[in-house]
């Protein structure tokens, strides 16, 4: 605990240290009109720094005790963390329901050890659960990749095909 | 929609979020809320033990109590408190906040240190972005991403959401499905047990109005009125392991706390909590300067909000008191399901705010910040509403110094401003002054 608390202290400090610089680059006295905009950063950058340094001296006088953590405490904390980064990874690159369905399949299938038929309920019904309710009940969209674009674009294309077959329906053409 | 229906809707959303918050507090030791995070002490444990019914119960109703308790003293009191806040200028604005970061540092327990770093933290990152006084960039460094700042939701979700998942797994809490009784039977025994707690019920409350009616007192009074029932407790042993009475204090005061924040809002156009502050930016899309004059030019639009409060709290508990058996249903759901669809919906989230796909980066790196500060005893609450204030205690603070020509001695001279200010420079440096004191009493310092 004792080494976690001196770099996080550090850390911060540095933060501060950071404000501080770019406070005095924006001016951290009186404007023509006032304060100018560096003059709350600068001494909130200020107390950042004495705090730390404060919460650093008294840690260091401090003997080390617990370790921050165990590497057997540590292994449960990744097997969430790093699953939660590549959700986030994958779903810049195809989109947040194919994401999420992979990566709660993946998830249920690698600690869970459900059976495969549950795996791909889950991972199959949540996302298209979470499509209904946030794209077409709240109209939140969300990020969308390669899968949503092939399917939006054969679903536009029956429409146009449906369209160009009947007699062109305005309200409908507008309401998509 | 007229505006008054417009703030029933949004206010109706907030009793709604304030009921809410203690489920996943007691299901999955997730407050949804910061004020949620002393339920879970015990709503959590309670729901280990397969008495999760009861504790949701023994929630909802706390929280009903306090919000009534609440809103008959915001009926009688608001236009008396209206009055005063005529007096408020921006000095008076800015010792106020000064009052709710001092209470966290000198009330909150912990160290003091600790606390004011995560206060100033919360406050840097509400400064990074556009400057709307100046126009400038600040702490941008050619970023494009950092121009739009980092949003308060963005950070709740990670902080606690994120970060108490992976505070869990390390301690070996794996969210173990409970067995929980499934008919509503559960509620209807709670009932007859609460009476038992009325005096809890009344301090919790009286804790809640007082701490919630100046800004970000929800928080501290559910950990307060927590603290209190410890300590009144004939059984103090019991609490942390699952005691009915460590729910129900702190519930009934962040719910007095949550509704008694309304009362700043309308009448000094402060939000005493991160969702009042949602919602005065809906009263201000809709035209209404949220202050001290919206009582005397809206009264129809004030005592509609007002009167909105007793219907909405009172669907608002017999709608969760019916889904405490769905609610306790959840329990049920694996370790591993659940995980992955909390982490995803978490992800929605924090993409919704802005649609932005940085936000959900954020998500995980304040994810993280949450579980390192957890750990080491940075609190996280006040680092969360030092974000959501940020910006208007550093307008607050301006506006004073140009008043005064640039002279701190504005936040003295003034009466109001005078003692509010003096008040928090005594909980500032209460933590310094109370070692000196007990060595002088000559008793040994005890850990509270």
């Amino acid at each position: 605990m004792r080494l976690a608390d001196l770099i996080t202290a550090s850390l911060l400090a540095l933060l501060g240290g950071v404000v501080v610089f770019d406070a005095v680059r924006l001016g951290i006295g009186w404007g023509t009109d006032g304060p100018q905009s560096g003059f709350f950063p600068f001494w909130l950058g200020v107390l950042m720094i004495a705090a730390c340094a404060g919460i650093f001296i008294q840690s260091a006088r401090r003997a080390p005790t617990v370790p921050f953590v165990t590497r057997e405490q540590f292994r449960p904390v990744l097997k969430v963390l790093w699953p939660a980064v590549a959700l986030v990874v994958l779903t810049q690159w195809i989109g947040l329901y194919v994401a999420a369905a992979l990566y709660t399949g993946f998830y249920m299938r690698w600690i869970g050890r459900h059976t495969w038929l549950a795996v791909l309920a889950v991972a199959i019904l949540f996302p298209l659960a979470t499509f209904f309710v946030f794209e077409k009940w709240f109209l939140v969209p969300m990020p969308k990749g390669p899968l949503e674009a092939w399917l939006g674009q054969s679903v536009r294309r029956r429409r146009r095909h449906h369209a160009r077959n009947h007699h062109r329906c305005p309200t409908r053409a507008r309401g998509r | 929609m007229p505006p008054t229906s417009a703030i029933i809707l949004l206010t109706s959303l907030y009793w709604g979020a304030l009921f809410g918050g203690a489920i996943t507090s007691i299901l999955f030791n997730i407050p949804g809320e910061p004020w949620s995070v002393a339920t879970t002490f015990d709503g959590y444990p309670m729901a280990r033990n397969g008495q999760g019914g009861q504790a949701l119960t023994a929630a909802f109703t706390s929280s009903f109590v306090g919000a009534l308790f609440s809103i008959i003293l915001i009926t009688f009191f608001a236009p008396l408190l209206a009055e005063i806040a005529l007096k408020f200028g921006p000095p008076e604005f800015f010792a106020i906040q000064l009052l709710t970061f001092s209470s966290f540092v000198g009330l909150g327990g912990g160290n003091p240190l600790k606390s004011l770093v995560s206060i100033l933290l919360g406050f840097v990152l509400a400064a990074v972005g556009l400057d709307i006084v100046t126009g400038q960039l600040r702490m941008t460094f050619g970023f494009v991403d950092l121009m739009k700042g980092f949003d308060f939701i963005v950070a709740v979700i990670g902080l606690f959401g994120i970060g108490e998942i992976l505070l869990s797994v390390e301690e070996g809490l794996s969210f173990r499905s409970v067995p929980t009784g499934m008919n509503l039977r559960v509620v209807l025994d709670t009932w007859k047990i609460l009476p038992r707690y009325a005096r809890t019920f009344v301090r919790g409350s009286f804790i809640g109005f007082w701490m919630g009616f100046k800004p970000g007192g929800a928080t501290p009074a559910s950990f307060m009125s927590y603290a209190f029932a410890k300590r009144f407790s004939k059984h103090p042993e019991r609490f942390g392991k699952g005691e009915l009475e460590g729910v129900v204090a702190p519930e009934t005061a962040a719910h007095a706390a949550g509704v008694a924040a309304i009362l700043p809002m309308i009448t000094l156009g402060i939000p005493g909590s991160p969702t009042a502050a949602v919602m005065l930016g809906g009263l201000i899309i809709w035209g209404l300067q949220p202050g001290p004059l919206l009582f005397k030019e809206k009264p129809d639009f004030v005592w509609g909000l007002i009167a909105s409060m007793y219907t909405g709290n009172i669907i608002g508990v017999l709608m969760v008191l019916a889904f405490v058996p769905f609610f306790a249903a959840i329990l049920r759901i694996p370790f591993a399901i659940l995980t992955p669809l909390i982490v995803v919906v978490c992800a929605i989230g924090s993409f919704a705010v802005h649609n932005s796909m940085i936000d959900i980066w954020y998500m995980l790196i304040f994810g993280v910040l949450g579980y390192v500060f957890k750990k080491l005893d940075y609190p996280l609450a006040p680092l969360v509403l030092a974000l959501v204030l940020g910006d208007l205690a550093e307008n607050a603070l301006r506006q004073s110094l140009i008043m005064s020509q640039g002279s701190l001695a504005i936040f003295v001279s003034r009466p109001i401003a005078g003692v509010i200010t003096a008040v928090a420079i005594f909980f500032f440096v209460l933590p310094i002054v109370t070692p000196w004191w007990r060595r002088l009493r000559g008793t040994s310092p005890r850990g509270a």
